[in-house]
């Protein structure tokens, strides 16, 4: 071992350290606001396996400070020993996830769809309505998303009474799919915007019409920024609770609604709400954690021009 | 958001021949249908007039023959216009879905707006002309929800420097960026529901919930989140940004990754880093998209509701209102149609005017200073 020649002079070391002192910082941020979004899932999802005592005792962690317990899942008849058997909290739960899942697939399907069109013919061809060019009826469908939905809600409550679509599913599927479509329209144009027209040029010239080379050409290409718009479409339809409070009582009631009525009357049974809690954000985290790249495009677009 | 030059768009062009019959089939098709629906409309009305019954049940008919015309009208564009038909098809379903399903409820919503309508009595609707206007005027609890949406829209400004923080962060050369992105994206995911649950109910209890815990040891002797009407409105606005941080950071992230590296690079050579780099380079960069964000997330911000119904019910003395929870539970408590829809119209014109001048002070300010 010789003794070392080069060394590095104190001006060159401070502006090191100070870097490693930077990384800390960012990294100890970046870990703090990570706990902060993922502590109440965990603490839902724990909060599922105690008994009375350990929530009294605000008990932390599983086996440590505690031993779990099925009994919030066997409250909702999803435990182990419980699944066999019949249980009507189940088949209620089971029953509101099904409406649930059907509404907000329903309602982004139909609102991808029409979405997707508006937003492909708004960005290919010109159109006159009366005073209205491209860009009136582009703002159109966007400003729909300034729409609170307290204004539309009593109207409807009313309309759909006369219509008999009250605590319909049809009728939830058409408001979600309004009030998604601006987003799917935002997300579409941003799409199609990034596909040389060229190609449906070649297209036609070979002699396809525009709505076949709109759906062989064009659709496979932007099938991306679909999943995205699906996807967030999804996210927002699932969560919505304010028209599903107003508008449903008994058949179309989703998830959110039922989540909500469980507070309330004779203290809260804090095991169950954690387990209804958690079985119903449990598919959406399923699908931030699968699908993360399409939600960020969805949101991203728009964003950069 | 770009303006869109109509020269650049797909020229197609057609040589149609449509004969003078397919033209008239599909005039044909268009009156008939509007027709049928204006039969069956008239027939409903007179039977609710009292006129003479035809065994209506509800106006379901009406609706029924409305879609036919909707279908109808999609169908003879192309038996009338042929080719530029086709290209009409296009837009026109979600422009008739979006008429039908805002258009006409507000029309509708203007008329219950101007009257005194109790869902649950059997009097049904009646105007009553200003009354509702001089109600509104009256009541304090509407103005004060108005407030609250101030204070509300506010915090914005808050969220919107956490959610650059992060996105700066999450831009800089870390490890592990896939797991804290999605672990920051998640809270945008959960239903605001279970969010009020999870955090407002069970987390924030006052006894054992691990935030007041937390509280008592830093030293807090009684936390108590929702007591005192600043700061449950202050927990009311750190819950809802919890939710939507992630939304603006992913927004900010993606404006941000935009940057062209050459720009940071010439910046550092120049000298400039750090803070000075920050100020002089980047926030100006993303200056655009950071006001798209905002409105955006203002344009969220003012539907807020959910959460404020399920953990305060608008508590203590109307602190937390917003003017979504206001309305929901004038509705649940009154079932007054009347009065609600008219609050929520006066709501729709401040916030058509709020975003109005709100997008033009932004869009002159949008472009990149030189």
């Amino acid at each position: 071992m010789t003794a070392q020649i080069f060394h590095d002079s104190a001006a060159d070391l401070a502006p090191r350290r100070s870097a490693y002192l930077g990384r800390l910082g960012i990294y100890s941020v970046l870990i703090i606001w990570a706990f902060i979004c993922l502590f109440p899932i965990y603490w839902t999802a724990t909060t599922s396996f105690k008994i009375a005592p350990n929530v009294m005792q605000g008990a932390m962690i599983p086996w440590v400070d505690y031993t779990p317990d099925w009994k919030g899942w066997r409250a909702i008849g999803l435990s182990p020993d419980t699944i066999g058997r019949d249980s009507t909290v189940r088949d209620e739960f089971l029953k509101r996830f099904g409406n649930s899942a059907i509404i907000a697939l329903s309602a982004s399907v139909l609102a991808v769809a029409l979405g997707t069109l508006a937003a492909y013919g708004l960005s290919r061809f010109s159109y006159k309505w009366a005073w209205m060019k491209n860009n009136d009826i582009s703002f159109f469908f966007l400003s729909q998303l300034i729409l609170p939905p307290v204004v539309l809600a009593l109207p409807f409550l009313v309309l759909y009474r006369e219509v008999d679509l009250l605590d319909s599913r049809i009728g939830l599927i058409l408001l979600y799919a309004l009030s998604v479509l601006p987003i799917v329209i935002w997300i579409m144009k941003d799409q199609f915007a990034g596909i040389p027209m060229e190609l449906e040029e070649a297209a036609l010239v070979d002699g396809l019409s525009i709505w076949g080379a709109f759906l062989t050409i064009i659709l496979p290409i932007a099938l991306p920024g679909m999943v995205a718009a699906f996807i967030l479409s999804l996210v927002l339809t699932w969560n919505e609770y304010f028209f599903a409070a107003l508008l449903t009582s008994t058949h179309a009631t989703t998830l959110p609604v039922m989540v909500a009525s469980q507070t309330g009357s004779q203290g809260i049974s804090w095991w169950s709400m954690a387990a209804i809690s958690f079985a119903a954000i449990l598919p959406l985290i399923v699908i931030g954690i699968v699908l993360e790249r399409y939600i960020i495009k969805g949101m991203a677009a728009g964003a950069v021009k | 958001m770009s303006a869109m030059s109509t020269g650049d768009l797909l020229h197609v062009v057609t040589n149609d021949n449509i004969p003078e019959a397919r033209r008239r089939l599909g005039r044909g098709l268009i009156w008939g249908s509007a027709g049928l629906l204006l039969l069956v409309a008239t027939l409903q009305t007179l039977q609710v007039l009292g006129w003479r019954d035809f065994g209506f049940a509800n106006w379901r008919p009406t609706l029924y023959a409305y879609v036919g015309w909707a279908i109808a009208l999609c169908w003879a564009q192309v038996l009338i216009r042929g080719e530029a038909g086709k290209r009409v098809l296009f837009v026109l379903p979600a422009a008739l879905f979006v008429i039908s399903l805002t258009v006409f409820p507000l029309l509708f919503g203007l008329l219950i707006a101007f009257s005194d309508w109790n869902l649950s009595s059997p009097d049904g609707r009646t105007f009553n002309g200003l009354d509702n206007v001089r109600q509104m005027w009256a009541d304090p609890f509407y103005w004060n929800a108005m407030l609250n949406m101030v204070w509300y829209t506010l915090a914005i400004i808050v969220e919107y420097a956490i959610a650059f923080g992060l996105a700066l962060m999450l831009n800089a050369q870390i490890r592990a960026r896939k797991f804290f992105r999605v672990a920051f994206l998640l809270p945008l995911m959960l239903s605001p529901v279970a969010v009020s649950w999870m955090i407002g109910k069970s987390m924030l209890e006052v006894r054992f919930g691990p935030i007041s815990r937390l509280a008592r040891w830093l030293g807090w002797e009684n936390p108590a989140f929702f007591g005192s009407p600043e700061m449950a409105k202050l927990t009311i606005m750190l819950m809802d940004a919890w939710t939507f941080i992630p939304f603006m950071m992913i927004m900010i992230l993606a404006g941000l990754q935009a940057i062209p590296k050459e720009l940071t690079e010439a910046a550092r050579v120049d000298g400039a880093t750090g803070w000075k780099a920050f100020w002089e380079i980047t926030f100006p960069l993303m200056l655009p998209v950071s006001i798209t964000a905002i409105l955006i997330r203002i344009i969220f911000k003012l539907k807020l509701a959910d959460i404020v119904i399920n953990v305060t019910a608008g508590g203590p003395g109307g602190a937390t209102d917003t003017v979504t929870s206001f309305i929901f539970r004038e509705y649940r408590d009154r079932s007054n149609v009347g009065y609600g829809t008219l609050l929520a119209m006066v709501y729709l014109v401040a916030i058509i005017i709020f975003m109005t001048v709100l997008m033009k002070f932004a869009d002159r300010y949008a472009r990149p200073r030189t």
